[in-house]
C-alpha cells in the first residue's frame, strides 16, 4: 500500500538529504529504477512465516501497526506502532557495515491530546531487526514479538507516553491487490502488500495522568518493495477501516501534481476472504479541512465504494493528530458514520504549509 | 569659531611632530600587544570550542568505562534495548603524514542534534557518508588527509582544527578498535522506561554535562598568563601615552590661556580637545590592531605548537579576523587614551583664565602626589603579602603578582630620589652636586618611563628565571627519563615476540613500555606497567618517597605517582589510590613530571599484565653499550624500518626543541615589552630636552661645554636606568617566586625548583642599560649639537 511506500520513502529522503526539503526534493532515489534491488513481480506465493521477515533485496519494508482502542470509560484512543527498513544497498552484513537502517515511529491519540515520538538504528549491530521466526520486531526497547505472528506483545516508549499491549489474531492474512502484489499507479509501480487486520487487543497505556487499561482492535500492514511511487505523485490519503457489522475495507487515494489521483480498495469480509477493486472504483471527497501545523489537511471525508453499496463518513477523532516527526505526516484513528458505521486508521501525507 | 580653535589645537601638533609621534605610537604599540594577545586568545579560544563542539561535550551527559579507555560495541545496544537513548563515540589520535589527530567517529542515526558532528553530517550525503570510508574534516586537516589517505574528504569549515569525523565502523577501522567504542553520549530527552544503569552496564559511569570543555578549563590559566602579559604591555604603553598626553597640554596651557582670553568657552574647548584625542586614539587603534594582528600572526603557531605539547589540544595556526579582539583593541586604546589624559584634562578645567602659562612640569611631583603615591605602594604592597600567605588559585596567584609589581612601580620615584638625595650629599664639587640636584629634579617627569622600564626589567628576570628553571628541571627530568640508550617503536614492528628475544640476548636490558588511559581519582590519568631494573633505581629522583620503594611497585605492592595526580587528588606517600574495581595500592613515591599535564600512575610489568591483559607494549627502551651497533643490527637483522628506532640524544634534541617552542611566545612578549620600555624612555629623554633648555643655558653660560653637558646627560640617563634595572633584580626574583611556586603550581600542576642564573641577569641589564644608552643618545647629541644661539635665547626667553 502506497501510502507507507510514501512514509517510508520521505523518512529516508530525510536521511539522505537533510532535513526540511524532502518534499522539494520529489523523493529522489525512489521514483527513479532501483539500481540492484529487486523488484517486485506479480505471481510471488509468500512464504510464512518467512516472509514476515525482512527482505534485504527491497530497497524498502516495513511492520505497521494501527490500534483503535477504547478505555475503561468509553473513551476512544488511537495508538501506532511502525518499524521502517530502508537499504543503501541490497545486502546485509555484520555491524556499522550494514546498509540497512531503521527507524520506528510510536504514537498514542486521545480526542484532545497527539503524542508521537521516533527512533533511528542502523541494521547489523543489534540495534534494530526482525526474525521471522520466532516472531520479533524490535528497535531499541520498542518490540513486537510473539512466537507467531498471531499472538504478540507491542511495547514502545517515549519521554512521554508509553504503551504495552496483548494481541491475539481472530482472523486469516489478508493478502492485497493480485494475491499481495498491488499496484501503485497506472505507470504500473508496485509493492508486496498484505495484512492482518484481526488483532484483538488488551493493554495498557500510560500517559502523563497515568496508566489506561484499554481494549479494542488492531491492524498490522506489511509491505516492501524498491521503486513504488511515480514520479508525479504527489501525496496519498489512505483508510483501514473496520465495520461494526464485522466486514473491513482498506483504500487508498494518491493524488498526482495534476490535481487527479489513482484509488486501489480491499473489500475484507468478516471471514478474511478478500476482493480488491482497481482504479476509480472507490472515491474519496474531502469534505472538511482542519488547520493542523500551518497545512490545511482534509479530517472529514465522503467515502463510496457503489459496487458494495458503501457511501460512508469518515471523521477524525483527534484533528490534531500530527506527527511531528522528522518528516511530518498526519495519522490518526478516525470514527466512521453512514451506511457502514465502525472505526478506523487514516494516514495522509504530502499536504503543504500554507 | 570651532575651525579656529582646532586650527590652534592642531599646529601644536604641527610644532611638535615628535610628540604626536610619541603619542600615536605609543598608543598603538600599547594597544598592538594587548590586541595581539586577545587575537591568540580569541582563535585559540574558538578552537577549543570548536573541538567541544564537535560532539556538543558540554551539552550532554556521557557515559565512561569505570576503567580502562574503551567499552564493547555490545554495551551501546545493550543500552538502546534497554530504553537508554545514548549514542556511540569511538575517539582516538590517529597518525596522517607524521603528525597525529582526533579522529572522532559517530554514529549518524543515533547521534543528538546540536552538535557541529551532526550540522556537519547534516550537510554531507549520508548515504555517500555511510557507504564509503568518508572523513569529514577542516580545511587544513582535510589537505593532510587527502595527502596522505586514500579515504574520501570532505571539507567542512566549522569542523574544529585537528579534528576528523567518521562514521564510527571508519573510525574503528582507522584506529584498529573494532568493535570497541570509547563512550556514550546520553541523549537530553530519555522515555519513561529505562532498566536502571547499575542492573544493565554496572562498569559505566554517568559524566555529568558541566557546559563547559575539559580543554578550555585546562588551558584557562595558559590564556590567563598571555593576557596578564598583554596587559602589563598595556600598562607599559600607557605610561608612554599618559606621559606624552600630560606634556601636550602643558606646553598647549598658554594656548588654552590665549584661546579662553579670546572668548572661547571653556566647555567647548574641553569638548574639542577631547575630540582631538578621540580622533588620535582612533588613528593609533587601528595602527594597533594592525601591528597587533602582525604580532599574533607572527605568534600563532608558536602558541599553537605550546598548547599542542602542554595540552594536547589542537589550535588554528592561522589567524582569523574576530570583533572580539579587534573591538577590545579599540576600546583599550580609547579607554587608554582618555584614561592617560583625565588628570591633564581635569587640571585644565579648573585652571583660571588668567593663570600663568609657566610649565607646571617641574610642580609634578608636589607633596600631595608623594603622599598618595606612598600611601598606595603600602597598601599595594601589603595587599600583596597578605596575598601571597593567604591567597589559593590562579587568580590570587596573579592578583598577588599585579599587587606586587604595582606596587613597586610607585614605590620607584622615591627609592629613586631618597638615593640621588644620598648621591647629592656625598658631593663634593659643585659640578657634581648640579648633576645630582639635576638628576632628581628630572624624576617626576622620567618617572614614569622608568616605572616602565621597572616593570619590563622585572617581567624580563622573572619570566627568564622561570623559564630557566624549568629547562633545567626539564633537562634533568628527561635525563632521568631518557636513561636508555635506544626507544623501539612497537607500532612498526610485525613480530614483536621476535623482536623480544633479539633484545634479550644482544642488549643489557629491555624496558617496555605500556600504558593504558584511566580515571584515577575521577581525573584522567594514565597508568604504566613499568618493568623495574637498575634504569629505575639508579635514575628516577623522588620528589617523596618511602625507601625501597621501587622493590614496592616490583612486587605490585605500590604505586608510584606524578606530582600532578598527587596535588590534584592530594594523594600523599601513603594514601590509597583505586586503580580499578578491587584494585587498590598504596602511593610509594611522588616524581615530578614536567612531560605531560595529566596524572600517571606507575605500576609494575606483572601487575599490569594482571590487571590489562589486552594491553601490548607500544615502545622498548633498550639498555645497550653499544647504541650504535645494535641499531644497525635492528635495522639490518630484523628488518625493522629506520623510522621505528629513536636513539637518546634524537629524543631529547627533539623533546627540548618541544620545550624552546613552548616558551618561544613568552620571550618573544618579554623582548616587545622591554622594547615599549626603551621607546618610553627615549620619548620621555626628547620631550624632556627641549623643557630642560632652561636649566642648561645657564650651565652652559658658566662655561660647560655642550659637549660635557651631552655626555653628562647620557651618564644621567645611564644612571637612572642603571638604578631602575638595579632595583628590577629583586622584584623579578620575587615574581619569579610567584610564578614558580603559585602560579605554575595552579596552572600545570608542578611547583618547580627556583635556580638563580646571575649571568642571564648580567646580560638582561646589559640590555636594558644598552637600550637606556641607545634612547638617551639621540637627545644628548642633538644638545651637542645645538646652536649656541638657540642656548642663548633661552636668556631673551619670558622665563
Amino acid at each position: 500500500m502506497n501510502a507507507r511506500a510514501w512514509n517510508c520513502a520521505a523518512a529516508l529522503t530525510v536521511l539522505l538529504f537533510g532535513f526540511g526539503n524532502a518534499f522539494a526534493q520529489g523523493f529522489a532515489g525512489l521514483g527513479t529504477d532501483a539500481e540492484g534491488f529487486s523488484v517486485p513481480e506479480a505471481g510471488k506465493q509468500f512464504q510464512f512465516p518467512r516472509d514476515h521477515g525482512p527482505h534485504p533485496d527491497y530497497r524498502i519494508e516495513w511492520w505497521y501497526l494501527t490500534a483503535n482502542l477504547t478505555g475503561p470509560d468509553g473513551a476512544d484512543y488511537g495508538l501506532q506502532w511502525t518499524l521502517f527498513r530502508s537499504a543503501l544497498a541490497p545486502a546485509e552484513a555484520e555491524g556499522w557495515e550494514s546498509p540497512q537502517l531503521w527507524f520506528g515511529h510510536a504514537a498514542v491519540t486521545s480526542a484532545l491530546t497527539h503524542r508521537a515520538t521516533e527512533r533511528f538504528a542502523r541494521g547489523g549491530t543489534g540495534q534494530a531487526g526482525v526474525t521471522a521466526e520466532p516472531f520479533a520486531a524490535w528497535i531499541d526497547d520498542w518490540q513486537m514479538v510473539g512466537d507467531s505472528l498471531d499472538r504478540l506483545r507491542l511495547t514502545a516508549t517515549g519521554t512521554d507516553f508509553a504503551y504495552d499491549i496483548e494481541m491475539q489474531a481472530q482472523g486469516p492474512l489478508v493478502l492485497h491487490g493480485n494475491h499481495g502484489y498491488s499496484v501503485k499507479s497506472a505507470k504500473g509501480q508496485a509493492s508486496y502488500y498484505y495484512s492482518q487486520p484481526f488483532f484483538a487487543v488488551e493493554g495498557t497505556l500510560t500517559l502523563p495522568e497515568g496508566e489506561v487499561p484499554v481494549r479494542g482492535t488492531a491492524w498490522l500492514d506489511r509491505e516492501w518493495s524498491s521503486q513504488p511511487l511515480a514520479q508525479d505523485q504527489a501525496g496519498w490519503d489512505w483508510f483501514s477501516l473496520s465495520f461494526d457489522a464485522g466486514e473491513k475495507l482498506m483504500g487508498f487515494s494518491l493524488r498526482d501534481t495534476a490535481g487527479g489521483s489513482f484509488t486501489s480498495a480491499t473489500w475484507i469480509e468478516a471471514d478474511g476472504s478478500a476482493t480488491p477493486y482497481g482504479d476509480g472504483n472507490l472515491v474519496a471527497t474531502p469534505l472538511e479541512t482542519s488547520r493542523v501545523d500551518g497545512r490545511d489537511v482534509p479530517t472529514r471525508w465522503r467515502l463510496t465504494l457503489p459496487d458494495r453499496a458503501l457511501d460512508i463518513t469518515v471523521g477524525a477523532l483527534n484533528t490534531q493528530a500530527w506527527m511531528n516527526l522528522s518528516i511530518p505526516y498526519w495519522e490518526g484513528p478516525v470514527r466512521v458514520i453512514g451506511t457502514h458505521p465502525g472505526k478506523g486508521y487514516l494516514e495522509m501525507t504530502g499536504y503543504e504549509p500554507r | 569659531m570651532t575651525g579656529a580653535v582646532l586650527s590652534a589645537l592642531a599646529s601644536h601638533w604641527r610644532r611638535n611632530r615628535l610628540q604626536l609621534l610619541t603619542l600615536v605610537l605609543g598608543l598603538a604599540l600599547a594597544t598592538a600587544l594587548w590586541s595581539g594577545v586577545q587575537a591568540i586568545n580569541a582563535e585559540a579560544r574558538a578552537s577549543y570550542d570548536a573541538a567541544a563542539a564537535t560532539l556538543a561535550e558540554g551539552q550532554f551527559d556521557q557515559l565512561v568505562p569505570r576503567e580502562g579507555d574503551s567499552m564493547a560495541q555490545e554495551v551501546f545496544v545493550t543500552l538502546r534495548r534497554a530504553g537508554w537513548l545514548v549514542s556511540p563515540v569511538v575517539e582516538g589520535r590517529l597518525r596522517v603524514g607524521g603528525t597525529a589527530v582526533r579522529l572522532v567517529g559517530v554514529d549518524p542515526l543515533t547521534a543528538p542534534a546540536g552538535s557541529t558532528a551532526s550540522a556537519a553530517l547534516a550537510r554531507t550525503d549520508l548515504a555517500g557518508f555511510l557507504r564509503a570510508p568518508t572523513l569529514v574534516a577542516g580545511p587544513e586537516t582535510a589537505a593532510l588527509l587527502a595527502a596522505n589517505l586514500p579515504n574520501p574528504v570532505l571539507r567542512d569549515q566549522t569542523v574544529a582544527p585537528g579534528t576528523v569525523l567518521a562514521d564510527i565502523g571508519v573510525a574503528q577501522e582507522l584506529l584498529g578498535r573494532a568493535g570497541r567504542i570509547s563512550r556514550l553520549i546520553v541523549l537530553t530527552d530519555q522515555p519513561l522506561r529505562q532498566r536502571p544503569l547499575a542492573e544493565i552496564a554496572p562498569d559505566l559511569m554517568l559524566r555529568h554535562a558541566d557546559g563547559a570543555s575539559d580543554v578550555g578549563r585546562l588551558t584557562d590559566s595558559f590564556h590567563l598568563n598571555l593576557t596578564a602579559f598583554g596587559f602589563l604591555s598595556f600598562a607599559v604603553g600607557i605610561f608612554i601615552v599618559h606621559g606624552a598626553i600630560g606634556l601636550a597640554f602643558e606646553q598647549r596651557r598658554g594656548m588654552v590661556r590665549t584661546l579662553r582670553a579670546l572668548g572661547v568657552p571653556l566647555r567647548r574647548l574641553i569638548v574639542l580637545m577631547v575630540l582631538e584625542l578621540v580622533v588620535l586614539a582612533t588613528l593609533a587603534g587601528a595602527l594597533g590592531i594592525v601591528l597587533g594582528y602582525l604580532i599574533a600572526t607572527l605568534l600563532m603557531p608558536d602558541v599553537a605548537a605550546t598548547i599542542q605539547g602542554l595540552y594536547g589540544a589542537d589550535v588554528a595556526g592561522t589567524l582569523h579576523i574576530r570583533p572580539a579582539w579587534w573591538l577590545s583593541g579599540m576600546a583599550m586604546s580609547l579607554g587608554g587614551a582618555l584614561f592617560a589624559s583625565a588628570s591633564a584634562m581635569w587640571r585644565l578645567a579648573r585652571m583660571p583664565v588668567l593663570a600663568s602659562a609657566g610649565g607646571r612640569a617641574w610642580a609634578l611631583a608636589s607633596g600631595r602626589t608623594r603622599k598618595l603615591q606612598a600611601a598606595a605602594t603600602v597598601v599595594l604592597l601589603v595587599a600583596a603579602g597578605v596575598l601571597a600567605i593567604v591567597g589559593g588559585g590562579l587568580i590570587a596567584g596573579f592578583a598577588l603578582l599585579s599587587c606586587l609589581l604595582l606596587g613597586a612601580a610607585l614605590a620607584l620615584p622615591s627609592c629613586l630620589a631618597a638615593i640621588l638625595r644620598f648621591g647629592e650629599g656625598r658631593a663634593v664639587r659643585v659640578m657634581v652636586q648640579w648633576f645630582w640636584a639635576d638628576t632628581r629634579q628630572q624624576l617626576p617627569s622620567l618617572g614614569l618611563a622608568l616605572m616602565a622600564l621597572l616593570l619590563a626589567m622585572a617581567a624580563n628576570v622573572g619570566v627568564s628565571t622561570m623559564v630557566s628553571s624549568f629547562r633545567l628541571t626539564f633537562t634533568g627530568f628527561l635525563d632521568q627519563r631518557l636513561s636508555a640508550e635506544l626507544y623501539v617503536n612497537a607500532n612498526g614492528v610485525a613480530d614483536p615476540a621476535a623482536l623480544m628475544r633479539f633484545l634479550e640476548t644482544r642488549a643489557d636490558a629491555v624496558l617496555p613500555t605500556m600504558s593504558v588511559d584511566a580515571t584515577l581519582a575521577g581525573l584522567p590519568a594514565e597508568i604504566f606497567g613499568a618493568r623495574i631494573g637498575y634504569t629505575y633505581r639508579e635514575n628516577w629522583r623522588f620528589l617523596d618517597a618511602v625507601p625501597a620503594v621501587w622493590d614496592e611497585v616490583e612486587e605490585g605492592k605500590a604505586v608510584v605517582i606524578n606530582e600532578q595526580l598527587s596535588r590534584r587528588a592530594d594523594l600523599r606517600v601513603g594514601a590509597m589510590l583505586a586503580l580499578g574495581p578491587g584494585l587498590s595500592l598504596p602511593v610509594a613515591g611522588v616524581v615530578g613530571d614536567y612531560g605531560n599535564p595529566i596524572g600517571q600512575a606507575i605500576i609494575g610489568e606483572a601487575l599490569f599484565r594482571q590487571a590489562f591483559p589486552d594491553i601490548k607494549p607500544v615502545r622498548y627502551g633498550v639498555r645497550t653499550s653499544d647504541p650504535g651497533g645494535l641499531r644497525e643490527a635492528l635495522l639490518e637483522e630484523l628488518g625493522l624500518p629506520p623510522s621505528s628506532i629513536v636513539d637518546q640524544s634524537a629524543l631529547k634534541a627533539f623533546s627540548l626543541s618541544v620545550f624552546e617552542r613552548t616558551f618561544s611566545v613568552t620571550g618573544a612578549l618579554n623582548v616587545l615589552t622591554l622594547a615599549v620600555a626603551a621607546f618610553a624612555i627615549l620619548m620621555s629623554l626628547l620631550t624632556l630636552a627641549a623643557m630642560r633648555l632652561p636649566q642648561m643655558a645657564p650651565v652652559w653660560a658658566m662655561g660647560t661645554t655642550q659637549r660635557r653637558l651631552a655626555g653628562l646627560e647620557i651618564l644621567r640617563t645611564v644612571l637612572l636606568a642603571g638604578i631602575t634595572t638595579l632595583m628590577a633584580l629583586p622584584l623579578g626574583l620575587a615574581l619569579a617566586w610567584v610564578l614558580l611556586a603559585i602560579v605554575n603550581v595552579e596552572a600545570f600542576g608542578w611547583r618547580l625548583p627556583m635556580y638563580l642564573f646571575p649571568a642571564e641577569y648580567i646580560r638582561l641589564m646589559l640590555f636594558a642599560l644598552a637600550a637606556a644608552l641607545l634612547a638617551g643618545l639621540w637627545p644628548a647629541w642633538r644638545l651637542a649639537r645645538m646652536e649656541p644661539a638657540a642656548l642663548l635665547r633661552i636668556f631673551a626667553n619670558e622665563r
